[in-house]
């Protein structure tokens, strides 16, 4: 066959694979927004979800899924950004240094039912936190923490050597430097990163089944007593989320409106997952931009 | 720690007499950052030691046979349940959504890479991050929603089958597989295109003989990455492949997975039954899976030559 026609067919090709992967997730997008954005009102956003009658909204799955994302990041943000900086600062090439690392792949390529497993063995069962804000957040900082650790270790390393050389010959501390020099010029991406893990917690189901729960109590908005049982804030207290809510309608939903519920609900979770999304590049470049002094 | 950092800051950042206490800062920093790094392993450890002590339980408490357990079909939550067909539904559904999603995803990789350079990353690199960035349950609804009712009204059968289960994991590992391709060939030094291209080559035999052997490993890498994927994603998949316990026969019958059994049953089981049990092997030979697709993985990207 004549090669020119071969190329010519095989950049249609490409093409063409390009053009339906752009054509997904515009199919996507657009199937969710608009199927589910006409359900989406003030009403379904501000009213308790109901197990067998029309009309539940998810007010209160919505709280816990940005409860849970709250505590996760408290604690696996810290924790993340130092393990990354004892990566990227302090590792020494060693059998030590392999083990961490082989840890942080194993971590970051675990199913998240494995880790939903795990925490319902560890968090929910032997620590007795039964079913709870506390035990989802655990387990959600174990399927995090690889990630920030990764970012934070390429973000550090990514900032001019230059920089940390000068920093140590007026002879600052190493931590110190660590501190005062690498964080601050690494923290745009370490931030990026951060920001698009929330997106993740915050649409993640498999690996709070069995720990967060399937049901939310009523929770009364004026109680903010976090040992109350029906209080927002106490932790303790089993916690459906946005994307639970969705999983468990589809498939234990009894009321007559599942199909509505559910794609209200993943037009909301859809909308957040996207300004997370959208926030971590925003902010990472304006403070890259700050730091740098480029335009 | 937080007061820690702030009498530091207090403190000047020039070259202090204040030897000690910065050696004191030096120590605490360094303690902290390296727990921090163990707390990485025990959490890792801890998953294998308790998976591991889980899992085999099975077969040393409730004297369910292993041989038995890995090869027949048949689950009824005794002591003779086989998970065959879930091992069986679990690979169907990796490998059938590798074919799909590798070429598609590799073809994508290439058009960003070296068909359309200026604007191709711009374009896709967007693409690529939000469908990465899509709940996995959200995928499983569009999959019950729409892909389930088209199978069923075009192609045949119930609708929640193997195939439904292929169409959407094979979608959710796209993003996977193009972006790391995506990496490999951008990191294939421009000197060998540049050769090839200076032979006369055409853009199609410059990347079919140049720039797909030289990135193979690479790609290879991403093709498995996109698979540990696949085989791990549970709510999607359980959303609409069915469910059923048994083999399935063709594209078109509906089957079960490992997770989705998982999901499915776990919360219907009471902590000690063999049921129980049974479902703790289960998430055992997940954990194995993903400990062999890392190896595999690191496998392959040694065998890179560039």
């Amino acid at each position: 066959m004549n090669r020119r026609l071969t190329n010519k067919i095989a950049t249609t090709v490409f093409v063409s694979c390009a053009v339906i992967m752009t054509a997904t997730l515009v199919y996507l997008l657009g199937y969710i927004l608009t199927n589910g954005l006409s359900e989406v009102d003030m009403d379904f956003l501000t009213s308790d979800s109901s197990s067998a009658m029309a009309g539940g909204g998810i007010k209160n799955q919505l709280w816990n899924s940005f409860y849970i994302l709250i505590v996760t990041l408290l604690l696996s943000a810290p924790l993340g950004v130092l393990g990354g900086i004892y990566l990227a600062e302090y590792a020494r090439p060693g059998k030590l240094t392999n083990v961490i690392r082989t840890s942080v792949e194993v971590l970051s390529s675990l199913p998240s039912i494995v880790v939903g497993m795990f925490g319902l063995l560890i968090f929910v069962q032997y620590m007795g936190l039964g079913y709870s804000i506390i035990a989802g957040a655990l387990a959600l900082t174990v399927f995090n923490l690889p990630i920030i650790v990764r970012v934070t270790e390429d973000s550090i390393r990514s900032v001019p050597v230059k920089q940390k050389n000068a920093s140590l010959a007026l002879g600052i501390t190493h931590w110190h430097t660590v501190k005062t020099v690498l964080v601050p010029a690494a923290f745009p991406g370490i931030l990026t990163g951060i920001l698009l893990s929330a997106g993740r917690i915050f649409g993640e189901a498999a690996a709070l089944l069995f720990t967060a729960g399937l049901s939310t109590n009523r929770l009364q908005f004026d109680t903010w007593n976090p040992f109350d049982n029906n209080s927002p804030l106490n932790p303790f207290r089993s916690a459906e989320t946005l994307s639970v809510h969705i999983w468990k309608v589809n498939s234990q939903g009894i009321m007559p409106d599942v199909d509505e519920i559910a794609a209200g609900s993943a037009a909301v979770l859809i909308i957040f997952v996207l300004i997370f999304n959208v926030t971590a590049r925003v902010v990472g470049n304006i403070i890259f931009n700050k730091i740098t002094g480029s335009k | 720690m937080a007061n820690a950092q702030k009498s530091e800051t207090n403190n000047h950042r020039l070259l202090k007499s204040n030897n000690s206490s910065s050696k004191k800062n030096e120590g605490r920093g360094k303690f902290l950052v390296f727990t921090s790094a163990v707390i990485v392993i025990i959490a890792t450890i801890a998953i294998t030691v308790f998976l591991g002590y889980k899992g085999i339980r099975t077969f040393f408490v409730y004297d369910v046979s292993l041989w038995n357990f890995l090869t027949t079909t048949g689950w009824d939550g005794t002591e003779n349940s086989g998970a065959f067909a879930f091992i069986f539904g679990s690979f169907a559904v990796t490998f059938l959504a590798a074919l799909f999603a590798a070429p598609l995803g590799i073809g994508s990789a290439i058009f960003m890479t070296e068909i359309a350079k200026k604007w191709g990353q711009k374009f896709l690199q967007p693409v690529i991050e939000i469908l990465v960035g899509i709940p996995s349950v959200v995928y499983g609804l569009i999959g019950v929603t729409v892909i389930v009712p088209l199978i069923r009204n075009h192609v045949g059968g119930l609708g929640f089958s193997l195939l439904a289960g292929m169409i959407v994991v094979g979608v959710m590992i796209l993003p996977t597989i193009t972006s790391i391709s995506a990496d490999a060939i951008k990191a294939i030094p421009s000197d060998i295109k540049d050769a090839s291209y200076g032979l006369g080559a055409t853009r199609w035999q410059t990347i079919y003989k140049v720039i797909i052997p030289a990135a193979l490993p690479s790609l290879m890498t991403a093709i498995v990455l996109g698979m540990a994927r696949a085989f791990g994603e549970a709510l999607a998949v359980q959303m609409v492949i069915g469910n059923v316990k048994g083999l399935p026969e063709s594209l078109l019958d509906s089957a079960a997975t490992l997770t989705s059994i998982i999901t499915l049953d776990m919360p219907h089981t009471t902590y000690g039954s063999v049921h129980n049990s049974l479902l703790w092997s289960l998430g055992l030979i997940l954990l194995i899976m993903s400990y062999v697709f890392i190896i595999i993985i690191r496998f392959v990207s040694s065998r890179r030559k560039i």
